[in-house]
């Protein structure tokens, strides 16, 4: 049966050329890049371009790039370096909207004995940067900002950050897991320190990340044990999804514009057409600055696993923020932190959007959620 | 937080044919008896409507309006299924676990979703019977982020047999949200398996006039509630106070504030902690 998959932020699709890179290294390319043999040495090549292709989508040098096995490892890394290197500063400075990968980190950071400023977001889910300024103190090791949020797909205002966060003579770090690939970063244009990315998110597979780290940064590494990767992360090469890494990246950086245009039009398209024909519907976060991928949306009065059960009869995949579909039984921290109503937060759902998406998907959603909601609401008590 | 759980694709065929066919959606006409449990911040709810044959004592009708997930929309069917038929008293035998077993069972994080089904059902038999909400929500406020009594954790820990703080999560949500009532949750377990008295019926209460009792609730409504209220442009008043019923206005934000009747909980739980156990708040 059709699937309509409008979950990327979740993960995407391997692309086609993307696997096509990676098969030989399952097969018949199978040395250690580490190895003195040639048969082994021949795969460390790949690893080097790889790297430039990464490099390149963010305008960095190769050297700057190191692979790890996710975006959270990315983001583990980053921060811990930070405080490695940060001559006894104990205090990180973040949001309260971040990805899990920092929030929960900083959290057990936070019972370990560093002291973490969570800052507040606004209703549209915005951060205001002068706050950036007033948190930093001497003791600050550490900023770690996202660069887009994956729930709302609100875009920060990076620049800014980068500015008022250097301009103190602090470290910054962005998890930027869902803006790379989505939008052009020019890392000689932003100066942050560290940068994570994460492969699964744009179309190469699941398992393989990189962390930016700007020449001069000091840097301790988190993974110990070999030297690969010049001894800033430690284990064998993950080679093929390095290689589907680096041919993701090069994917990314030539279609991103024309994709964006695209991605943007379906996007609109499906907001609107739900925003029409379901009453009682909100768009959560900032319209303005978002990602063209996104769209986080609230049915009020309905539950969000209901519909994405419902949805799931149709082989329609997207996500929700509601508690029954989060392990805490909590609803979503990010729609809680922007002030979002519960009864918008338990019926709230992400689509997310990506290159492979067609007008048919959107077309098949709108023919079928507005059906879902209704007959949702007729069982609901607070339904109309 | 935006993640799946395995357990969502967990649910039993049963569960799945009831929750995209529900049967008994909607509500009795002039029904004899509604009950309604839980609430749009917690993120399910649930309106049981009866019909009773007042000769027979037997329920004719039982229908449902449910705002929740998949297992809570099923749960609800499934309860409304049971129950036809039967009457008040073989009724009020029905446990949770016979909600979860029509249903060929419920992963266990949602068995909450058949607890707020028996507990539908004893509130509107309770409605129908004139018992007011007052005695049958005994008990202080255990975990605040779902407004779990300890009387509820104690009746869901004997009746299922839980050992486990997760258990009791499971199957009331406390514990789940911020996780400060964790520790209160763990007594409480040791307490219900020890099956020793409450320490606290045990004390002896001291004697309490009523001029002492009002000046008491005065007391703690302007230092304690007040500030809170203000804090949330809102504000409180003492009405008046009636042998245990402290009658109080909301105003300003907390009127229509969906959570309300948290707030009209936490005064009761301060006001009992304080002044007298047997206190219940009412708002004007």
């Amino acid at each position: 049966m059709r699937v309509t998959y409008l979950d990327n932020n979740a993960t995407t699709r391997v692309a086609d050329e993307v696997r096509e890179v990676m098969l030989p290294y399952f097969s018949s390319l199978y040395g250690n890049p580490s190895s003195m043999h040639l048969f082994g040495g021949q795969v460390h090549r790949v690893i080097e371009k790889a790297r430039e292709k990464a490099a390149l989508l963010i305008n960095a040098e190769p050297d700057e790039i190191v692979f790890t096995s996710c975006g959270t490892e990315s983001d583990n890394t980053a921060i811990m370096s930070g405080l490695e290197t940060g001559r006894n500063r104990r205090h990180i400075i973040t949001t309260r909207v971040e990805h899990p990968a920092v929030l929960n980190f900083c959290k057990s950071l936070s019972r370990r004995g560093y002291t973490v400023t969570f800052l507040p977001v606004d209703k549209l889910g915005k951060i205001k940067p002068e706050d950036i300024e007033e948190a930093i103190t001497d003791e600050t090791a550490i900023v770690s900002i996202m660069y887009a949020n994956n729930e709302t797909g609100v875009i920060f205002p990076m620049k800014e950050v980068a500015e008022i966060v250097k301009s103190k003579g602090v470290l910054l770090h962005t998890d930027a897991v869902q803006a790379i690939g989505k939008l052009p970063v020019d890392v000689k244009d932003l100066p942050v320190d560290m940068i994570s990315i994460s492969g699964h998110k744009m179309h190469a597979p699941k398992g393989i990340g990189a962390l930016y780290i700007r020449k001069g940064t000091r840097f301790s590494p988190y993974i110990i044990g070999g030297h690969q990767e010049r001894g800033k992360r430690a284990g064998t090469e993950n080679v093929a999804s390095i290689a589907g890494l680096g041919a993701a990246c090069e994917l990314a950086r030539e279609e991103m514009k024309a994709e964006n245009t695209k991605v943007s039009s379906l996007r609109d398209k499906l907001e609107n057409g739900l925003l029409k024909s379901c009453p009682d519907v909100r768009v959560n976060g900032d319209t303005e600055n978002r990602l063209p991928n996104t769209a986080n949306i609230s049915f009020e009065f309905v539950e969000g696993e209901a519909i994405l059960l419902r949805l799931n009869e149709f082989n329609i995949c997207a996500s929700s923020g509601s508690a029954c579909t989060s392990g805490s039984l909590e609803p979503s921290h990010v729609l809680r932190a922007m002030g979002v109503p519960y009864t918008a937060i338990h019926g709230s759902i992400r689509f997310s959007l990506s290159r492979y998406t067609t007008d048919e998907d959107v077309d098949i959603v709108l023919e079928r959620l507005p059906g879902i909601i209704t007959e949702l609401r007729t069982m609901s008590p607070y339904g109309k | 937080m935006l993640c799946y759980k395995e357990n969502m694709w967990e649910y039993t065929e049963k569960v799945r044919e009831l929750f995209l066919h529900p049967k008994n959606v909607g509500e009795v006409k002039d029904a004899d008896a509604a009950g309604e449990i839980g609430s749009i911040v917690c993120g399910d709810a649930l309106r049981l409507t009866l019909s009773i044959d007042r000769d027979t004592d037997r329920i004719s009708d039982a229908r449902f309006q449910t705002f929740g997930c998949a297992s809570a929309i099923a749960s609800s069917s499934a309860l409304t299924e049971i129950i036809k038929g039967k009457t008040l008293d073989e009724a009020l035998k029905v446990t949770n676990n016979d909600i979860a077993g029509f249903l060929g069972g419920l992963p266990r994080e949602k068995m909450h979703c058949s607890v707020m089904g028996q507990e539908a059902l004893q509130a509107a038999i309770n409605n129908y019977r004139g018992i007011k909400k007052e005695e049958e929500e005994g008990g202080e406020i255990v975990c605040e982020c779902f407004g779990v009594t300890d009387e509820k954790i104690r009746k869901v820990v004997r009746e299922n047999n839980l050992n486990t703080v997760e258990d009791v999560t499971n199957f009331t949500k406390a514990g789940g949200g911020c996780g400060e009532c964790v520790t209160k949750i763990e007594s409480i377990i040791k307490m219900v398996m020890a099956e020793k008295p409450d320490i606290d019926d045990l004390k002896p209460e001291k004697r309490l006039t009523n001029i002492k009792k009002i000046e008491m609730i005065r007391e703690i409504i302007d230092k304690e509630v007040r500030p809170l209220l203000l804090a949330d442009s809102g504000d409180i008043e003492l009405i008046d106070v009636d042998g245990d019923k402290v009658i109080v206005s909301l105003r300003g934000m907390c009127t229509d504030c969906l959570k309300s009747g948290v707030t009209i909980k936490n005064i009761e739980k301060k006001l009992r902690e304080h002044v007298s156990k047997e206190l219940y708040v009412e708002e004007e």
